[in-house]
């Protein structure tokens, strides 16, 4: 009986679960719509650019094709260099997509191995771990990213580095509550006493069994960096070289589109950061209340 | 005594926390960025000996932990350096942006509280009808919004296009006032387009949070006992299941105000609203690293006060907690 029980326990948390519970999610309402929204971002960030390329240096000749309402021409309009709108909004897509997957990428790997060590480790090292991630978690998103890409630079590494190092610190600590529950369990004891190392029987035993909650919690933090890219950019600390979604939108802010009526530029790149960001959360949104029992039948 | 240890330890972490914050804005601010003197230098050909002196007056020829204590000293007594683009003293910058600040701010947290509240609790209540299913989603879209695109879209819709409320400032400019009453009315219509923005993108979390703590709450024992007393629904659910669900939205509210900072700093960028928010945009924009560096550090000071507060509160309002 023993035997099936520690099976069982490891097999129920592995990959195969984050798979059963993709699907459990696509059979939810909400997570399904959130997979349709994915699906066409992800269709338009690759597909797009290859039939619709934009070029950045293709300004208008005149100043007449400066800020102009959709034509049969330019679908949605130009914006205030005479460029196509619905070309730039399409490219703008894969950086958005770009900077907000590999940010989670890099605070993924941060917040797992801390929360892995912070939960695990019993001595000092353990609880000065927490203490650091405490301090990340107070201290206020927005304001940090903004200071380190005014002061860093703003290259699209720089950008993605900084936000990805500044949002681990949640994930730290989901990560760490589930580990502390999990190093008590019998299996964990029982691998001690077969002679694991405890780098073994975190990576082997441990992590397998966070996976399901990391997973759900990697697609809620894709959904916040992909908006802090875009906030960034807004605010004038984008990559100039590469146009994000964020970018076109501060260019849209600093020329007074909104005063002087240039719906065009204005809604597709706002509309296309809700409709991933929101894909994001509707997912990120049902995978959690499937994987935290605590949530569950809500 | 439990209760005076639990304070003593959480002040004692606050004061870590923030010892920890002003250590790492020195550590950002004064190594990270190399030479502050070539910043300053940017417009120039300044001779050897004008650097030397400007090194002397800004104390850059000291050794770090020298210049550390002296930036914690300035600090303690409120010495925030000048500011490169205002020529002004960073702290009398700060004064006057920081009430429009609060004004804005608690204007959109009132309302962010009560409507995400009882939204909340009415989904909750009404868990698994259409209406509850509608409120979650709206919920989720809410919270997906960026905020600084939404501002523009009140801006265009309500402001430019239909011409309900101002779009700029927090006042009409050159206008003299005869009275305090006359500033209020222009103050207020000011206010609208900056506070909707906030309560719209904020919401969303907060209904979230007052529902699924709510339904947990309903399945418990002593609202059955409370049921069986015969108690009314509303009074079951107002009197017995909303005061003890609002444990959580305490615990948030830490997370509320790191969001509602960042939301700050959109709202009053779209909206050029004169408080701490447009002021760390404009210092970013002409990287006027004195008032970066404050505005930021008051940010952070901020957070982790209101933490503390928090903290304070859960104390008082869980009985648990308190006699634990």
């Amino acid at each position: 009986m023993a035997a099936v029980a520690i099976v069982d326990e490891q097999d129920r948390s592995s990959l195969a679960a984050v798979r059963a519970n993709i699907g459990l999610a696509w059979a939810d309402p909400i997570g399904r719509v959130g997979f349709f929204l994915l699906a066409l971002t992800f269709l338009v960030a690759l597909v797009g650019p290859v039939l619709f390329p934009f070029n950045p240096a293709d300004v208008g000749a005149t100043a007449a094709s400066i800020l102009q309402p959709p034509t049969a021409q330019h679908w949605l309009g130009t914006d205030e260099l005479g460029r196509d709108v619905f070309r730039e909004t399409i490219s703008g897509s894969q950086i958005s997509l770009l900077v907000g997957l590999l940010a989670t990428a890099i605070s993924m790997l941060a917040g797992t191995v801390v929360g892995l060590g912070a939960g695990y480790s019993r001595g000092p090292i353990g609880a000065l771990m927490m203490r650091i991630t405490d301090f990340f978690l107070v201290l206020p998103t927005l304001p940090l990213i903004i200071v380190l890409a005014a002061i860093i630079g703003q290259s699209l590494s720089v950008i993605i580095l900084v936000i990805g190092l500044t949002s681990w610190a949640s994930t730290a600590r989901i990560v760490r509550s589930q580990v502390l529950s999990l190093r008590e369990r019998v299996f964990i004891d029982r691998v001690r006493a077969l002679g694991a190392t405890d780098l073994r029987i975190t990576v082997v035993h441990i992590l397998p069994n966070v996976l399901p909650l990391i997973f759900a919690n990697t697609v809620l933090v894709i959904a916040g960096s992909i908006l802090s890219e875009a906030t960034l950019a807004f605010l004038g600390l984008g990559d100039p070289v590469h146009v994000s979604w964020g970018t076109m939108l501060h260019y849209a802010f600093e020329v007074g589109a909104a005063g002087r009526g240039a719906w065009w530029y204005l809604l597709p790149p706002g509309i296309g950061i809700v409709v991933v960001v929101l894909g994001f959360t509707l997912i990120g949104y049902t995978l959690d209340r499937i994987v935290n029992p605590r949530l569950r039948n809500r | 005594m439990p209760r005076l240890r639990y304070l003593l330890t959480k002040l004692g972490q606050v004061l870590v926390t923030l010892l920890a914050v002003v250590t790492f804005n020195f550590y950002l601010f004064h190594v990270l960025p190399g030479d502050p003197i070539r910043l300053l230098a940017r417009a120039g050909n300044l001779q050897p000996e004008d650097i030397a002196r400007l090194r002397q007056l800004f104390g850059l020829d000291q050794s770090l932990p020298v210049q550390y204590l002296v930036y914690l000293r300035d600090l303690a007594t409120g010495n925030l350096g000048m500011s490169l683009t205002y020529r002004q003293p960073v702290s009398d910058i700060l004064a006057q942006r920081i009430v429009n600040t609060v004004e804005l701010l608690t204007v959109a947290t009132v309302l962010v509280v009560v409507i995400g509240i009882v939204a909340g609790v009415v989904a909750a209540a009404r868990r698994g009808t259409r209406a509850d299913a509608g409120t979650v989603i709206v919920s989720l879209f809410f919270w997906s919004l960026p905020t600084f695109w939404t501002g523009l879209m009140l801006i265009f819709i309500l402001g430019v296009y239909f011409h309900a409320f101002p779009i700029s400032g927090s006042g009409t400019p050159g206008v003299f006032y005869t009275s305090p009453i006359a500033q209020l009315e222009d103050f207020l219509p000011h206010l609208v387009l900056p506070s909707l923005t906030l309560v719209l993108v904020d919401i969303g979390q907060f209904v979230l949070i007052t529902r699924s703590s709510l339904i947990d709450v309903l399945t418990e024992d002593f609202i059955l006992t409370a049921k069986a007393k015969g108690l009314s629904a509303r009074q079951v659910l107002w009197r017995h299941g909303v005061p003890n669900a609002m444990l959580p939205v305490v615990t948030t509210s830490a997370l509320y105000v790191s969001l509602v900072v960042g939301g700050a700093i959109q709202v009053e960028t779209v909206f050029s609203w004169p408080g701490m928010g447009r002021l760390i945009y404009d210092a970013v924009l002409r990287r006027d690293y004195p008032l970066i560096e404050a505005s930021f550090l008051l940010f952070a000071v901020t957070v982790i006060l209101v933490n503390f507060v928090s903290d304070l509160l859960y104390l008082w309002i869980d009985p648990r907690v308190r006699n634990a």
